[in-house]
């Protein structure tokens, strides 16, 4: 995309949501979509850690879920408005990726990968036993009545969705073309000379888990009023932190429209196999296409068009 | 008087149960052309490693402008002008060669990117001779290409001491000769260059001052006719 019209075509698109959401009636788009969207934010949120940096987080949906049952926590406590959650769940995920990063960055690979993992269990642990927040069997969570300008919270909350998406997309977009993009990006080529060429590798590495695990939780931020029921086996779903992983992957983790290329993609099919089909199939589309993507396509779906489009001007 | 632009004082390194550097001392003028040779496994690529900061020492000391830098990160090291190329390139695969010179650039020598900035990668690139491969992808250069790199971006850092470490493997001797000239011209700007080298003719003609590190000692310093004349240093090289 050119460069001069990312920031025109984002505002188009919000305005665009908002209008659908006035001339759509039929809920079910919206309630399909926000999940969409949703994955865009983890998708693009993953990929500043896992694509640039080159740290693979196996744990997303911990820091998807601590956004959410911090939303659940803030509601219970304060009936805190939606602004406050999105704000404070950006915070305590954020914060909860700087102490990852520093317990875990000295690790490296697979061990690193093996980490974030354990970290998942140990958060969800900590909420299935929290019972201010529902405990293991979960709690209900009362929508507001009534938005201003929306006449469904759903159509509401895909509205704010569009916004996070576009406003985690933004802030990749720029870290990608910033001289911090270009030093992430040194570390995921080579650790060692990057910080010999001057990189400081490991404030960097806290700097992109930081932000990473900031918009994951930004992302569940409005979960728990999309589900009105929250429960810890449906936030700390495995199916997240496959999907943040997948659909970098398939859409290419070198840019910042890979992940949004994949995001959409995988998670329409994913909307329409659970409509079609059954919701049981959906880890196995994203299992499937996951390994034809690593063997036919290793550089994604933006990796593979660019490659094509040089080509033809070769010829 | 100024002191030493480098200062090692009785370093050691230890691999487990393996001593690989035992108290090394040596100490480098500023504005110096220094060589540093030995056989293989001999323990000048971990004595760059401890200067540079890849590796921490088990003993020793190192002192660089006169501040003990011992304890400093790699990155800090660079900024201060401490810059090496790897003996076994390490160049940023995903990125071309220009923007390989981009990251020294803008995190070391500190330039704002730029049309500044395109100047100087494309100075650096024409003095190693890589001015046309500036768009290339690092990942599809041959090795030889990927040690000029290696040279190249450290240049980019702007260094106050460069360390080339077997910059010359593998190359022709006319590219040797290229790779010489070089050196000496950064020498004379001002730049104190440390010369890693198997290449005898090489090492020879360029240093001032010749260290030779045989299983982790220094067995001998001076000038290279001196280093010629040493029975130690034929002896570690050709064996008892
Ligand atoms: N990270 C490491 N772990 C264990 N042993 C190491 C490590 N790095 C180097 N060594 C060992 O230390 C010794 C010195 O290695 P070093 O690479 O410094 O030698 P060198 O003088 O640079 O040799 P060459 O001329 O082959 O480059 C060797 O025996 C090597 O096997
Ligand atoms: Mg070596």
């Amino acid at each position: 995309m050119a460069a001069k019209a990312f920031w025109p075509v984002a505002i188009a698109l919000i305005l665009a949501a908002i209008g659908l959401t006035q001339l759509l009636a039929n809920e079910y788009y919206f309630f399909a979509a926000y999940v969409v969207l949703q994955f865009v934010v983890l998708a693009t949120a993953w990929n500043i850690l896992g694509g640039y940096t080159g740290y693979v987080n196996f744990g997303s949906a911990a820091f998807f879920a601590v956004g959410a049952y911090c939303s659940v926590a803030l509601i219970k406590a304060f009936d805190a408005p939606l602004p406050v959650l999105i704000l404070a769940a950006g915070a305590v995920s954020g914060l909860i990726g700087l102490a990852t990063g520093y317990l875990t960055l000295r690790l490296k690979g697979v061990y690193f990968a093996i980490a974030t993992l354990a970290l998942a269990i140990v958060l969800e642990t900590f909420i299935t036993n929290w019972d201010f927040v529902g405990g293991a069997s979960g709690t209900f969570v009362l929508r507001p009545k009534e938005v201003w300008l929306f006449d469904s919270y759903i159509k509401f909350l895909f509205a704010v969705m569009m916004v996070l998406a576009v406003a985690a997309v933004g802030i990749a977009r720029s870290i990608e073309r910033s001289k911090l993009g270009r030093g992430l990006a040194a570390i995921r080529d080579d650790e060692v000379a990057a910080e010999c060429m001057g990189v400081p590798t490991l404030r960097l590495k806290l700097l992109a888990t930081t932000i990473s695990g900031t918009l994951m939780g930004v992302a569940g931020a409005p979960y728990p009023y999309y589900v009105t029921y929250l429960d810890p086996l449906s936030a700390f779903n495995l199916s997240y932190a496959v999907n943040a992983i997948a659909m970098p992957m398939i859409g290419g983790t070198m840019t910042w429209l890979g992940p949004v290329v994949g995001a959409l993609l995988l998670g329409t099919a994913q909307q329409v196999a659970t409509v079609t089909i059954s919701s049981e199939l959906n880890l196995l589309i994203v299992g499937v296409m996951l390994v034809g993507f690593v063997i036919l396509a290793p550089e994604g779906i933006v990796g593979l068009v660019r490659k094509t489009i040089r080509r033809g001007r070769r010829r | 008087m100024n002191p030493p632009l480098l200062q090692i004082q009785d370093m050691t390194k230890r691999f487990g149960g393996f001593t690989a550097l035992d108290q090394v001392t040596i100490e480098i003028a500023r504005g110096a052309r220094f060589g540093l040779i030995g056989p293989n496994g001999s323990g000048k690529t971990t004595l760059i490693n401890c200067v540079s900061g890849v590796l921490a020492p088990d003993g020793g000391t190192i002192r660089f402008d006169g501040t003990d830098i011992t304890t400093l990160k790699a990155h800090r090291r660079t900024r201060l002008g401490i810059a090496r190329g790897f003996q076994i390139p390490k160049p940023f695969a995903s990125m071309t060669v220009r923007e390989n010179l981009a990251v020294p650039l803008e995190y070391a020598a500190g330039a704002r990117i730029g049309p500044g900035i395109e100047d100087e990668v494309g100075e650096i690139l024409a003095m190693v001779g890589l001015e046309e491969k500036a768009e290339a992808n690092a990942a599809g250069l041959t090795q030889i290409e990927m040690r000029k790199l290696e040279l190249a971006r450290a240049l980019a850092a702007k260094p106050v001491l460069l360390i080339s470490d077997e910059a010359m493997a593998g190359l022709s001797s006319t590219e040797v000769d290229d790779i010489l000239a070089i050196l000496l011209i950064l020498n004379e700007r001002g730049i104190t260059v440390i010369m890693i080298e198997h290449i005898m003719r090489a090492v020879m003609r360029f240093s001032e001052r010749i260290a030779v590190l045989d299983a982790g000692r220094k067995i001998a310093e001076g000038t290279p006719e001196e280093i010629l004349r040493d029975a130690g240093v034929e002896r570690a090289y050709l064996g008892e």
